[in-house]
């Protein structure tokens, strides 16, 4: 072994030298050098200080509600952007400009549960221009921008109860979709005994259609289907594009202690539903419109307050009232978690949580039987294929508990598999396990390079795991969930690297990173500034009282606020401080705090404007200042308010570097 | 056994990380370096004179100034400058309502273009960074639009 592995490390050395020589020799002086490759782990994952990563992984943040994001394969974590939860870091979710972000039809909402990032597409390929993300737990879909990696928009998904079977793009992004995990009444609010299950409730899918060039998201259509749990969706590619696949469990109903009871059948369904031919439906009228409150919020303009839109009805077509057939249930077994398609389109593979296989579905098996008629059953209208003539291969031996599958576009799946806690590779061709590796413990989905792409990169794979335990020093009772970085650019799945995420690490993305990195905004072009609240030449900074409300429009540059003396604030004013940042340079940022304001800061990124709500209670001097640390002169950037008692009659003044 | 393997690599690795690094390489950062190698020795005749950035000939002034272009510089110098600066009296730089008077044009146009390298690489800037602490920012104005500046802080200059 140990003479094995030093004589292979001398020839990759000699090697690695000649190459230098090489270099040198032929090239002259190489200004920046790439590590040189070797078969070391350490090697590969090693980026040099100030050399970039090869690709962003976007990570969902689970039941932090955020999206993290990373560069790999060092893993070094580049940033957390808020989505569903609140930061008062960044004042997401406390400026006046976001808060209106998390309104929903049951109020303002300041936390959810991020599962599914999934990047837009274009031919089937991810194009980094927009990020979408789901929440669980009060169904919404947020849009991320990749110019300014920051959220833009979140939809509210009504008549559905946890909102898993979400957020994955078709292959042009001409809709993101949900599910529904829960069936619920489907009428709104509707006052039921729980035991009414099978008659009352239904399940929703749910077609949100997506504006070519803004990304704006419109819910477009839903599908109303039996009383199942629909737990994952995926889109087709290729020849089956115009299709998206659906899991379901629970096919026996059950709504009390679903770990047994929806846990008896030996198969529940995959459904198949073309999406294009259910919004030709749609379009030809066989809709009907339920009603259902729902909020949509966005921003109209580049910068300002998000708005609430808030919509009445969604259009749905209920598969017991049209006799078009536009979806297909494909008996799977057993309670199937994931469901996922291979580059080429042709294979839906089930994850078959509780089976002892992974069962493979052929699309174009799939369209023979609609062809020739292989029903056996139909449930409220919608055809049940027969499992033979849908079913191209079974995986046996796959450990215990298979979840999720990625592909790596050279004929390999790789599945990972819970309860056995490892990934398995297996062949499309043989449908043969011919790889499997440890996961640091229990995995749940993974990620390839550029995977659910028509076109993935088999570079890396990461393993998204539950639970920690000894891996790390220890934190706590409660540690970090970590994630695992495999090598399989070779023929066998490597380990190189073992590290904990942020929250739980739920699903992730990887792109490579020139797909974004020319489209990242450095700064918000002051010239494009139209914020209403914004001001745009410094001499425009002032104070405008009407009634109780009170608007500072600040400005900022480093390193002082213009006002920065302000009196005739009283007790009982609403005060709302606008802050312009002056700056036009990438990463000049400033924030401001003011003593004893129940809010967080804000930070305001170069040419954006954003805005505090303040209500002072007290009298007295109040200090604020600037939280981040601009310049050299930070610790000189600050200001005093004056606030006076409610009938009092100071004037309302402010001035600026007058002492 | 094991020790002549080691001599090997251990020789291997030197020559790789030699032929690797024999350049060094060319480290420039955005950090101003005071006391880096006398610049006037390496600037040329022009660079001294009208700064150092884009403008590297000498460009033509009218005699009259062209109103459309003072009014252009005046909206951009009071959107991306005046927080800094003041007509008369120190503030965050340096006064401007004489500049024109101090400086070229090309010289104010490479300083409104490439702060950073004006006070890293001119003795101007240089000493001007010492003095002020605060590095000017490029406030992500284009060419066309220095220009206009300089138009406006003429103009005013002639008034004032
Ligand atoms: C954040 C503050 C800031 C902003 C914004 C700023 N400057 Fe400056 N400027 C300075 C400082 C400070 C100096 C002194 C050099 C240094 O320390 O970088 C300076 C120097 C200068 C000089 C050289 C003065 C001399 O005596 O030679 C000129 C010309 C100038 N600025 C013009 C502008 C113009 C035009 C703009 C707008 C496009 C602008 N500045 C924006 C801070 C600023
Ligand atoms: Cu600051």
């Amino acid at each position: 072994m140990t003479n094995n592995r030093s004589k292979s490390l001398r020839g990759l050395l000699l090697a690695a030298g000649f190459i230098a020589m090489a270099a040198f020799i032929f090239t002259g002086c190489p200004s920046q050098q790439r590590m040189l490759d070797t078969g070391d782990a350490a090697q590969k994952v090693y980026v040099a200080p100030g050399e970039h990563d090869e690709y962003y992984g976007f990570f969902s943040g689970g039941y932090s509600g955020q999206l993290s994001v990373w560069g790999l394969p060092s893993t070094r974590l580049l940033r957390v952007i808020p989505v569903f939860s609140q930061d008062p870091e960044t004042a997401y979710g406390y400026s006046e400009e976001t808060k209106p972000l998390f309104e929903t039809s049951y109020g303002f909402i300041p936390w959810d549960d991020s599962h599914h990032p999934h990047i837009s597409q274009t031919n089937g390929n991810a194009d980094g221009r927009w990020i979408f993300i789901n929440a669980n737990n009060t169904p919404r879909i947020a849009r991320i921008d990749l110019a300014t990696f920051d959220t833009k928009e979140i939809l509210e998904i009504p008549n559905t109860g946890g909102n898993h079977a979400s957020s994955f793009v078709t292959s042009n992004t001409e809709y993101v979709i949900g599910g529904t995990r829960f069936s619920i009444p489907y009428e709104e609010d509707l006052d039921v005994p729980i035991d009414s299950y099978s008659q009352e409730f239904r399940g929703a899918l749910t077609f949100v259609a997506v504006d070519e060039e803004t990304g704006r998201m419109d819910l477009d259509f839903q599908v109303v289907v039996p009383p199942y749990n629909y737990d994952l969706g995926r889109a087709g590619k290729g020849p089956s594009a115009d299709w998206v696949f659906f899991t379901t469990y629970n096919t026996e109903e059950a709504h009390t202690m679903l770990e047994v009871n929806a846990s008896r059948a030996d198969k529940d369904f995959i459904a198949a539903i073309n999406w294009r031919k259910a919004a030709q439906l749609v379009r030809d009228g066989h809709g009907s419109t339920m009603p259902g409150e729902y909020y949509h919020n966005y921003y109209i303009g580049k910068q300002g307050y998000a708005i609430n839109d808030i919509k009445n009805g969604v259009t749905v077509l209920d598969t017991r009232e049209i006799d078009e057939d536009f979806i297909y249930y494909l008996p799977t077994p057993k309670s199937p978690h994931g469901v996922d398609i291979d580059p080429t389109g042709e294979y839906i593979v089930g994850g078959g949580k509780l089976a002892t296989v992974i069962p493979v579905h052929s699309f174009s098996r799939m369209l023979e039987a609609i062809e020739n008629g292989d029903i056996i059953d139909r449930i409220d209208g919608i055809p049940v294929l027969d499992y033979d003539s849908t079913i191209i291969g079974e995986v046996e031996n796959p450990g215990l508990g298979p979840l999720h599958t990625e592909f790596d576009g050279q004929g390999y799946a790789y599945t990972s598999v819970y309860i056995s806690s490892e990934i398995v590779k297996w062949s499309l061709e043989t449908f043969e396990v011919v790889d499997r590796i440890d996961a640091y413990y229990s995995i749940g989905h993974l990620l390839i390079t550029a995977g659910d792409n028509v076109n993935p990169e088999p570079r890396y794979m990461i393993g998204l795991t539950k639970t920690a335990k000894d891996r790390y020093l220890p934190t706590g009772p409660k540690q970090n969930h970590p994630a695992q970085l495999y090598d399989i650019s070779g023929g066998r799945m490597q380990l190189l690297k073992d590290f904990p995420t942020i929250g739980e690490p739920h699903y992730a993305q990887a792109i490579r990173a020139d797909k974004i990195v020319d489209r990242v905004a450095q700064i918000y072009e002051m010239e494009e500034n139209d914020h209403p609240h914004a001001i745009r030449r410094i001499v425009d900074n002032r104070i405008e009282r009407e009634g109780n409300v009170v608007r500072i429009f600040m400005g900022s540059t480093r390193s002082h606020f213009r006002p920065d003396n302000i009196e005739g604030i009283r007790v009982g004013d609403t005060v709302y401080v606008h802050l312009t940042n002056f700056e036009q340079e990438w990463d000049v940022v400033h924030g401001i705090a003011i003593k004893g304001a129940n809010n967080s800061e804000i930070l305001v990124a170069p040419g954006q404007t954003k805005t505090m709500k303040w209500e002072p209670t007290r009298t007295g001097i109040y200090p604020f200042y600037c939280t981040a640390f601009c310049s050299a002169l930070h610790q000189e950037m600050q200001g005093y308010i004056r606030v006076s008692a409610a009938d009092s009659d100071v004037p309302l003044t402010w001035r600026t570097g007058t002492n | 056994m094991i020790y002549p393997r080691t001599t090997f690599i251990i020789v291997l690795l030197f020559f790789i990380i030699s032929f690797t690094f024999a350049c060094g390489g060319d480290n420039s950062s955005d950090r101003p370096s005071g006391q880096a190698d006398s610049p006037e020795a390496t600037l040329s005749e022009f660079e001294l004179e009208h700064g150092i950035g884009p403008v590297t000939e000498r460009i033509e002034l009218s005699v009259e100034f062209d109103p459309d272009l003072v009014e252009k510089g005046r909206n951009i110098y009071e959107m991306k400058c005046e927080m800094c600066h003041n007509m008369e009296g120190r503030m965050v730089g340096p006064a401007l309502g004489d500049i024109m008077e101090r400086r070229s044009a090309e010289f104010v146009m490479n300083f409104i273009l490439n702060p950073s390298g004006m006070v890293r690489e001119h003795p101007v800037g240089q000493e001007l960074l010492r003095e002020y602490m605060t590095a000017m920012p490029f406030q992500n104005v284009q060419k066309d639009e220095a220009r206009a500046i300089v138009e406006f802080l003429r103009e005013y200059n002639e008034l004032n």
